[in-house]
């Protein structure tokens, strides 16, 4: 035990940085999701065919690619295409684009699943379909919305380690990097697995307070 | 001030509106009576373009409504609706009900929005209810609380779709006691009801619609008490002594 301590001592600090790089992926990608997330949602919501459908078409494009080809995609073909990207940049854009497309189908959802009465009563006092959208539908789709939401980002946050793949050094790259450098397979993916916890945990107790709250200010 | 002149409306090939011809005078309250299914929420909905019509015209002051046009949305300010199943928004106090569209639609301050709320609300026996979510809310007091929004835009006439059909019977009166003081300060009001009694009292005239067509209309009274037509004496036995 004495050992494991003194040996995760002596890991952590590039472990750490690891784990900042995952967090700086992770919320970026987040981020970047949600809004584009928003945006598919809203266009494939909108009732104008020459918005709805291309989107849908989109979105089910990349649903059905693996994140990983995804990611292969964005980082070596697109500098071919004369796009070149940095593996961090390559990996934010890849995890965002691909969760993008998830989330926006839970918002679309979300959207759908708002009362057709609550439509007709905003139309009724006059209100154009952006208000409409923004005063009435969005703040009850996303309550709709929050369980399936927060269980997309802590997968997201999980899926960060795919972008090791493109030799973006985060957590679990460090790991991989670490563990083969010192053999130390056991002590190396102990502590990779538990700092991922220390972001998982946290996060998922997060969202549930939020849904909570959420609920209770119905 | 609201004319039908030969509406006629189909979902698809099911026709629902038969050639409507009517005529709602300002102040004047109208309630649409008939069968489940002959089209009364479709002809009220169409007023205030929640559903286009295929044939005829629709007019309010001589402006004609259409569901597709640009103007539609400031036709509804004019026209306000009050729904059977209420449709407050949850998210929001009663009195933020209220206050949504004078403030986001008609773009009044919210100091002045709130005032006008407040004594609607008053109006409507809810003072002490303003800061209540509807889900805090009886079914009557929701359904209060939506005629206050609908009055909130300063309407020229409210179109009620069963207003009471989805409430409590012991809810009922508090509900109709603020439409009949409506009626007397001469707001116009189009009404789909089965409350057979209040139309009496309240309406000036009455249209018995069965099947998509006016079967009959004419003096509240009249049509009621005394009706002309097989099919309005068949339907108005059976609403007043359901079997
Ligand atoms: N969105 C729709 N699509 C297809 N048919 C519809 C739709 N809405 C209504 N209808 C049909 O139109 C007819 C008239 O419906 P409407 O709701 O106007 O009747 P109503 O007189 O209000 O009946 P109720 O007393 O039950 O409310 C019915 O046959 C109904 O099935
Ligand atoms: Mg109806």
């Amino acid at each position: 035990m004495n050992d494991f301590l003194t040996r995760s001592a002596e890991y952590l600090p590039l472990l750490l940085n690891g784990l900042w790089l995952t967090v700086a992926v992770t919320v970026l990608s987040l981020v970047l999701a949600t809004a584009l997330g928003l945006l598919w949602a809203l266009l494939r919501t909108s009732g104008v065919p020459w918005l709805s459908g291309p989107t849908r078409v989109f979105v089910e494009l990349v649903r059905g690619i693996p994140i990983l080809v995804v990611l292969f995609y964005i980082y070596f073909v697109m500098p071919e295409l004369g796009v070149d990207l940095t593996a961090f940049q390559a990996g934010v854009i890849g995890l965002a684009l691909t969760y993008s497309c998830y989330i926006g189908e839970t918002f679309r959802a979300g959207i759908e699943a708002v009362d057709k009465g609550q439509i007709e009563a905003a139309k009724s006092i006059g209100m154009k379909r952006p208000m409409m959208m923004r005063r009435i539908v969005l703040p009850q789709a996303f309550k709709i919305v929050m369980p399936p939401y927060a269980n997309n980002s802590v997968m997201l946050l999980k899926d960060s380690s795919q972008v090791s793949v493109i030799s973006v050094a985060e957590l679990t790259m460090q790991g991989k990097m670490l563990a083969s450098s010192t053999f130390d397979n056991m002590t190396v993916f102990t502590l990779v697995a538990l700092l991922y916890l220390c972001l998982t945990i946290p996060l998922n107790l997060g969202m549930g307070r939020i849904e909570k709250m959420l609920r209770r200010s119905r | 001030m609201i004319s039908f002149n030969n509406v006629h409306k189909a979902y698809g090939d099911h026709e629902v509106l038969k050639g409507i011809n009517a005529e709602v005078g300002k102040g004047q309250v109208v309630c649409l009576i008939g069968p489940s299914g002959s089209g009364k929420s479709t002809l009220l909905r169409c007023v205030n373009g929640l559903e286009e019509y295929q044939k005829g015209d629709i007019l309010i002051d001589n402006d004609r409504v259409n569901a597709e046009a640009k103007s539609i949305h400031a036709l509804r300010t004019r026209v306000s609706m009050v729904f059977q199943r209420f449709n407050l928004f949850p998210h929001m106090t009663a009195l933020e009900n209220v206050m949504e569209g004078p403030v986001h639609v008609l773009k009044e301050s919210k100091a002045d929005a709130r005032k006008h709320a407040e004594e609607l609300l008053t109006r409507v026996g809810l003072s002490e209810k303003m800061d209540f979510y509807p889900s805090a809310l009886s079914g009557g007091q929701q359904q209060r609380v939506a005629i206050a929004r609908a009055l909130a835009m300063k309407p020229e006439a409210i179109l009620f779709d069963e207003p009471t059909s989805a409430l409590d019977p012991e809810m009922v009166g508090e509900v109709l006691q603020v439409m009949r003081s409506l009626a007397e300060e001469h707001m116009t009001m189009i009404v789909v009801t089965h409350e057979i009694q209040f139309a009496r009292e309240v309406a000036d005239s009455v249209l018995f619609l069965d099947g998509g067509k006016i079967v009959e209309q004419g003096q509240a009274r009249e049509v009621l008490t005394n009706p002309q037509h097989e099919r309005t004496q068949d339907f108005l036995r059976r609403v007043t002594h359901p079997v």
